[in-house]
């Protein structure tokens, strides 16, 4: 087990280094970083002098090390929009970010897989229906068409919940919602198929003709593995949901990091997109590695390959 | 056109719903209101955005003051002033007035301020609103003396807007970044508190010296930032946001209708224009824009009138200028061009495209504008290759020569002076598709003219030269809607600037 740990891990963090150089170079070809710095109402001569001072006019290939070699000691530098240090503007945003995405993923797997397993234990009844509809209304509907619609009703019609901002916990029930919805339909129906397959296995059925009971069976013996594929899937899930809630953050102004993302690609804002990328990246890598490691406890014969 | 028409069906079933209560937030003393951007730094000096300028007013004076209604200047920090020489502005400070930390105003302050801007090293954002500045002189401690660079007659519209004084000590020791979280002024209002971007909290100050901006009357200013314009009008109508402003024309109108909300609508100075690439810089080959016929051409083509009433609509003007018209020496007699498409069919075909031509057509906001620019031109024979940038990457383009046709707009900082537009673009720099140097000779004049006849006389030629020449295509002013509950009272003035001074409750 610890091998396998090892492993990964040492392949988690070649993956982080090769994303932060092939960001970098790509934002490098993108476009004058000096032109977006200085707004617009500079001229040409404005410009100029900005890009000497922030030294883009240096290599890339030094540019990136100088990047590297400050990142690593945790220093980010310095948002060229904000001109506050770029770690405790992504700190401040990155918690609503969190929160948002630990909610919104939650709100998914709680709804999603026991609509799955009810799904699957009665396939094509009534509830298998309401389970599709509900994947495909989830699937279809655009998240911000969602969002809008729940303004409309719950912060509008019957006044219960304050439309946009993130000061209470009831700021974050309308988007934990719309994000979680968003993921919903594929664990449901990741699930039911699961389901739906171990059912139908050998070992499912000697369970039943030694007497197991039922919700034994369900549970202790058929869940764990049909588990098994949406914990991979909802670990893809939380990674988008942190570095993917740019919409949501937008309708329902939450100002997280997804949104600072966008909007600091749009301004050319370097360092602070440099930032997001890398951390974005590190929490794929580190989902994927926690779904690596309880993959591997869940089902043992993964540890060897 | 998408999510033109669902922000309608949006704004149609918040009317179903319409004539809830609304929050008293008059009760508390307190306006809520939305900003649409992230701002970037309250400190005025290291933001280039409207948002930016909203905040300078209020939490920060300059030396002068122009009464945006009358254009009159007044004094401020400052009460008189006076040309010692060409270069050389001396300033009688008003006395006792305090900062907000409770720092006292006087000379050092104004000496500190301009020095540091005026270096170009400290970096500030916009150069052009300081990098006329030499330094500054302490005569004693309510006089100052400002030095130019070189003559800058525009210098007291500059001082009456971007420029306003920070407190020494506590800046020299805040900086840039300690300024933007805990900003300090003189002004009406003090902020208490900063979330980067987000939210900014503003309060009365009691202490406010007798100044032409008035006193404050509405305690507390709570500002969020909501990016989505359909959340700010739910927030409008649920009672938790009581003014947004820059709204959108076709919701603005829907909004009119209701009892609970006022929409104002009034013009801003930016105005919107096509610019053409007559020095011959792009690649096109042959450039159909080195001719005087093409120019004149495109210039006739298009229907700015309808262009105005159908998609702009509010106080919109249609613009003969490269300028906008309340701006000094931004004379109006110039050469103006009618919608006549057979006028223009006619131009191309003398000048040899009977059959027209294709170029590239650039825009970097609203779509639809450029989408009917476009169409006009389709129609008298001039084929587009259509391509929306963002503001940056098109201006990289621009500065590099290699745009032959764009659809572009200039907000002159809200300087009410001819020389921050059309001295912006006509004096040979990298965004100057012209290159003509009578225009230049003019503008040189007038730029550095103190008899503000002689500048008058010389932009008019400038502008003449300009509009006869066709250089540009200038197009429309644009406007902005501010909608507020019927509780606030607020009349808008026509420099796009949110006045929370004149704010009151009805």
């Amino acid at each position: 087990m610890l091998q396998f740990i090892l492993k990964r891990l040492g392949l988690a963090i070649l993956v982080a280094f090769t994303v932060s150089f092939i960001s970098f170079s790509l934002l490098f070809l993108s476009g004058d970083p000096a032109a977006a710095l200085a707004g617009e109402t500079a001229s040409g001569e404005d410009i100029e002098a900005l890009r000497k001072l922030y030294g883009f006019d240096r290599p890339m290939l030094v540019q990136y090390g100088d990047w590297l070699f400050s990142a690593l000691q945790g220093d980010f530098g310095e948002s060229y929009y904000f001109k506050l240090p770029v770690a405790s503007l992504i700190a401040e945003r990155l918690s609503v970010t969190m929160l948002l995405g630990v909610c919104g993923i939650s709100f998914a797997l709680l709804t999603a897989v026991p609509l799955g397993v009810a799904a699957a234990i009665r396939p094509n009844s009534l509830i298998d229906r309401v389970a599709l509809f509900l994947s495909v209304a989830g699937q279809a509907m655009p998240s911000f068409w969602f969002g809008l619609i729940l303004i409309v009703v719950f912060a509008i019609q019957l006044g219960w919940l304050p439309p946009s901002g993130a000061s209470t916990w009831r700021h974050f029930v309308m988007p934990t919602i719309v994000l979680g919805y968003y993921a919903m339909p594929a664990i449901m129906r990741l699930t039911r198929a699961g389901m739906l397959e171990v059912l139908n296995s050998d070992y499912i059925r000697t369970a039943r003709a030694k007497g197991a009971p039922e919700m034994r069976v369900m549970f202790k013996h058929a869940l764990r593995n049909a588990i098994i594929p949406v914990v991979s899937l909802a670990a893809v899930q939380m990674g988008f949901m942190l570095g993917g809630s740019i919409v949501v953050e937008s309708i329902f102004a939450l100002h997280g990091a997804g949104f600072l993302a966008w909007e600091s690609i749009g301004r050319n804002d370097l360092p602070t997109v440099q930032a997001l990328i890398l951390i974005f990246s590190m929490f794929y890598i580190v989902f994927t590695f926690l779904a690596d490691v309880l993959n591997a406890w869940l089902d043992p014969r993964m540890r060897s390959s | 056109m998408k999510k033109l028409s669902l922000t309608t069906a949006i704004t149609a079933v918040a009317f179903a719903t319409a004539g809830l209560p609304a929050l008293a937030d008059k009760a508390e003393d307190k306006l809520n209101v939305a900003f649409t951007k992230e701002l970037e730094n309250v400190d005025s000096y290291f933001n280039s955005s409207r948002e930016g300028v909203v905040l300078q007013r209020a939490v920060w004076d300059g030396l002068i003051y122009r009464d945006p209604v009358t254009n009159e200047y007044k004094g401020n920090l400052a009460t008189s002033w006076e040309w010692i020489d060409d270069t050389t502005l001396e300033f009688k400070l008003r006395e006792g007035v305090t900062f907000h930390n409770g720092e006292a105003f006087n000379a050092d302050d104004v000496v500190f301020t301009v020095n540091f801007v005026a270096d170009e090293a400290n970096g500030v954002k916009t150069q052009r609103n300081v990098n006329w500045m030499k330094s500054a002189e302490k005569i004693d401690d309510y006089t100052v003396r400002i030095h130019l660079k070189d003559k800058f007659p525009a210098a007291i519209e500059f001082l009456s807007g971007p420029v306003s004084m920070y407190p020494n000590e506590y800046y020299a020791e805040a900086g840039a970044s300690g300024m933007g979280l805990k900003p300090v002024g003189t002004g009406p209002y003090k902020v208490v508190s900063v979330v980067p971007g987000q939210h900014f909290v503003l309060e009365k100050n009691e202490n406010y010296h007798d100044s032409p901006k008035g006193q404050p009357t509405i305690k507390t200013i709570d500002i969020r930032t909501v990016p989505d314009v359909n959340t700010q009008i739910a927030e409008l109508f649920s009672g938790t946001l009581d003014l947004i402003w820059q709204v959108p024309a076709d919701q603005s109108e829907k909004l009119k209708s209701m009892d609970q909300f006022t929409v104002a609508n009034e013009s801003t100075m930016r105005v919107g224009y096509i610019t053409m690439d007559a020095a011959g810089r792009s690649s096109m080959d042959p450039n159909p824009f080195q001719d005087l016929r093409v120019r004149r051409a495109i210039n006739h083509a298009i229907d700015r009138q309808a262009i105005v009433d159908s998609l702009l609509k509010g106080s919109s003007k249609v613009i003969n200028t490269p300028c906008f018209p309340s701006q000094f020496g931004c004379v109006q007699d110039v050469t103006s061009y009618e919608y006549d498409p057979e006028k223009a069919k006619a131009l191309l075909a003398e000048a040899g495209y009977p059959d027209g031509f294709t170029t590239e057509f650039y825009a970097y906001r609203n779509r639809d504008y450029a989408e009917a620019l476009a169409s006009y031109l389709n129609a008298v024979g001039i084929k587009t290759d259509f391509k929306m940038l963002q503001y940056s990457a098109l201006r990289e383009l621009n500065m590099k020569g290699e745009v032959p046709l764009a659809f572009l707009t200039w907000g002159s900082y809200s300087i009410n002076d001819a020389s921050a537009m059309v001295s912006q673009f006509f004096k040979h720099g990298s965004l100057d598709d012209t290159r003509d140097d009578e225009v230049l000779e003019y503008l040189n004049i007038a730029d550095s003219a103190t008899d503000p006849d002689v500048r008058i006389e010389n932009y008019g030629k400038a502008l003449k030269r300009i509009t006869d020449q066709a250089f540009w295509a200038p197009l429309f002013s644009y406007n902005t809607n501010y909608v507020f509950k019927t509780s606030v009272n607020y009349s808008p003035t026509p420099d796009e600037v949110l006045r929370f001074t004149t704010m009151t409750w009805n």
